[in-house]
């Protein structure tokens, strides 16, 4: 354990010194790294700690981004403002897909299937939204990149890298003491046996509520984080299907579960995969759908010799 | 003394199978209870009912004088009553440990508490905390039941065939571990068994079910000479 904080103490400093010489593709990969880690954090929460499986995590970042992004980009208000709201959002359609799910005892695939479906339908909702631009896009003025202006959230990469690396870091220790805590212990009795846990007192309705919310509230941080870093959102490309799928990577990459899974596996999956299609354009190879082939392969591996993830296997080799 | 459960003439069936009818008893306060009967005969669809897994077709169920019936299993158990299942759900997951905290967070609000709470209860029987639960033998999973039963502190303990596969050395320290948390606790028991040497070595009173039905109770010693119970258990195989 100490030696398990002493490696995370020297992952941190040496994160929090990489701009100092990362070029600036090199920030956009950690970046990149830090958002999946992140969001797979989040995911994590409902799927990794209470085993509810969710397909459509795309619909909280996209709900967050519009409603961050829109108070910005029609009233000007300000995200430090829109978080909140993003969150508040997010959160009531977690627990409405929660109350419907659970008050009717939809679990596993089936569960699955209705948070695809949410995301569907709140994809098509968003493309006839006047107020979203459509499917046309809203777009975010793009300015003052050389301050840190926190508040507006704009800035240099450098402040994007760290305010994700700083949602990275709370996440973690959050999940951390979760797992401790009544809740995790909660969660994973839920996940690990539905009858059991009830018979020991848990109301299981009440805690995978509780779990949807967390996990909903959680990845709406991501959500504004990417409506204000990339500046468009189109309703075709945030709620997409693919968007969901790409959350849930690193996560079983890395271990679902674990609270090391999704950081590791981001670093994988994104930085491998970057670190091929660089070096092979580097080579003078430009292979279109490289990442993706590469993104397949890991995959097929982990599941074939790893099902449980790359972390569970890597603290047991060496005791962490 | 008012009884601590009262069952009052609860039915059961299954798309038209009567597992349980018209079945009655009184469980008072302090006392260790056996639950007999072939297989089949309707014992785990009584602890079912008790424990809110389904609620009674028709009768009603009073514990501490309170209607009981209808409630969810974590109301129940919140209410004080514990139970083990025959078919044993340990979260294969987790640690012994782990397993036991589950239980023990009911009535105890930080990690620590219910760590410690765990830990002597796991002492007690004989586990061992860091175990991983997916690794337990079978009558070491029987005991982890029992173990995470008993962290939730109940009144009243339902234990569904939990010395099944010991060893008689084995058995004898489960029946220590019941009369001791009888005796210092308080607890009511409710046991469900075919090992007739727990039954004869615990219960102070015993039912016996045949096709639903109760059919004959009374202290061990009368229950074994009762020619009614000697004819349903007939063909059986009975360890006495
Ligand atoms: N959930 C259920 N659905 C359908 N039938 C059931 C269900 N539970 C029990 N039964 C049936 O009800 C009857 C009584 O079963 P029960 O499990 O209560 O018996 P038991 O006395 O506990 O037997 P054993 O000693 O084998 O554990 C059996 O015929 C059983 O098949
Ligand atoms: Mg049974």
């Amino acid at each position: 354990m100490t030696r398990t904080a002493a490696l995370l103490l020297a992952l941190l400093a040496s994160l929090a010194a990489l701009p100092a010489f990362a070029g600036p593709y090199g920030l956009s990969v950690a970046i990149l790294i830090l958002y999946f880690a992140y969001a797979g954090q989040a995911w994590n929460v409902m799927m990794g700690f209470a085993g509810q499986l969710s397909l459509g995590h795309a619909l909280y970042v996209g709900v967050a981004g519009y409603v961050a992004g829109g108070l910005f980009f029609h009233y000007e208000v300000p995200p430090i403002v829109g978080l909140p709201a993003a969150v508040i959002a997010c959160t009531l359609f977690g627990l409405v897909i929660g109350f419907l799910a659970f008050r009717f005892r939809i679990s596993g695939v089936y569960f699955a299937l209705l948070t695809i479906a949410f995301a569907e339908f709140t994809r098509i909702g968003f493309d006839h939204l006047a107020w979203t631009g459509g499917p046309g896009g809203m777009f975010l003025k793009v300015a003052q990149r050389n301050t840190w202006d926190l508040a507006n959230f704009r800035g240099p990469p450098a402040m994007y890298y760290y305010a994700i690396l700083a949602m990275c870091s709370l996440a973690f220790v959050a999940c951390f003491f979760l797992l401790r805590s009544k809740a995790g212990f909660y969660w994973q009795a839920i996940r690990e046996n539905e009858d059991a846990a009830q018979a020991l007192g848990i109301n299981v309705f009440r805690w995978k509520m509780a779990a949807v919310a967390a996990s909903s509230a959680m990845t709406s941080f991501a959500g504004v984080f990417f409506a204000f870093y990339y500046n468009n959102l189109f309703p075709e490309q945030i709620f997409n299907i693919s968007r969901s799928i790409e959350i849930i990577l690193a996560p079983v990459i890395g271990g679902v579960g674990t609270l090391f899974g999704p950081i590791l596996g981001a670093v994988v999956l994104t930085g491998l995969s970057e670190g091929i299609t660089e070096s092979l354009a580097a080579l003078g190879w430009e292979i279109p759908g490289v990442k993706q082939v590469f993104y397949g392969l890991v995959l097929l591996g982990v599941v074939m010799f790893l099902p449980n993830g790359i972390w569970p296997f890597l603290s047991r080799k060496f005791k962490l | 003394m008012t009884a601590l459960l009262r069952v009052e003439g609860i039915s059961k069936s299954f798309r038209g199978l009567k597992a349980v009818s018209n079945g009655s008893f009184e469980l008072s306060r302090g006392t260790i209870n056996a639950l007999i009967g072939p297989n089949g005969a309707g014992k785990t669809t009584i602890f079912n009912m008790i424990a809110g897994v389904f609620a009674p077709d028709s009768g009603a169920l009073f514990f501490k004088d309170r209607p009981i019936h209808g409630l969810r299993p974590d109301e129940i158990c919140s209410a004080g009553i514990g139970r083990t299942f025959q078919i044993v759900k340990p979260f294969a997951g987790l640690t012994v440990l782990e397993n036991v905290m589950v239980g023990a967070f009911l009535r105890e609000k930080t990690a620590a508490g219910s760590r410690a709470t765990s830990l002597r209860i796991i002492e007690k029987l004989r586990l061992k905390a860091e175990q991983p639960a997916s690794t337990l033998t079978l009558p070491d999973r029987k005991r982890l039941e029992v173990a995470r039963a008993l962290a939730t502190r109940p009144e009243l303990l339902l234990l569904d065939e939990v010395m099944a596969g010991l060893r008689p050395t084995e058995t004898d320290e489960m029946v220590e571990v019941f009369r001791e948390l009888n005796r210092s606790e308080g607890t009511t028991i409710l046991l469900i068994e075919h090992v007739m040497r727990a039954v004869m070595a615990l219960a102070g009173h015993v039912g016996v079910l045949h096709h639903g039905e109760v059919i004959a109770r009374g202290t061990p010693q009368e229950i074994v000479r009762d020619p009614k119970v000697l004819e349903c258990y007939l063909g059986e195989e009975t360890e006495v």
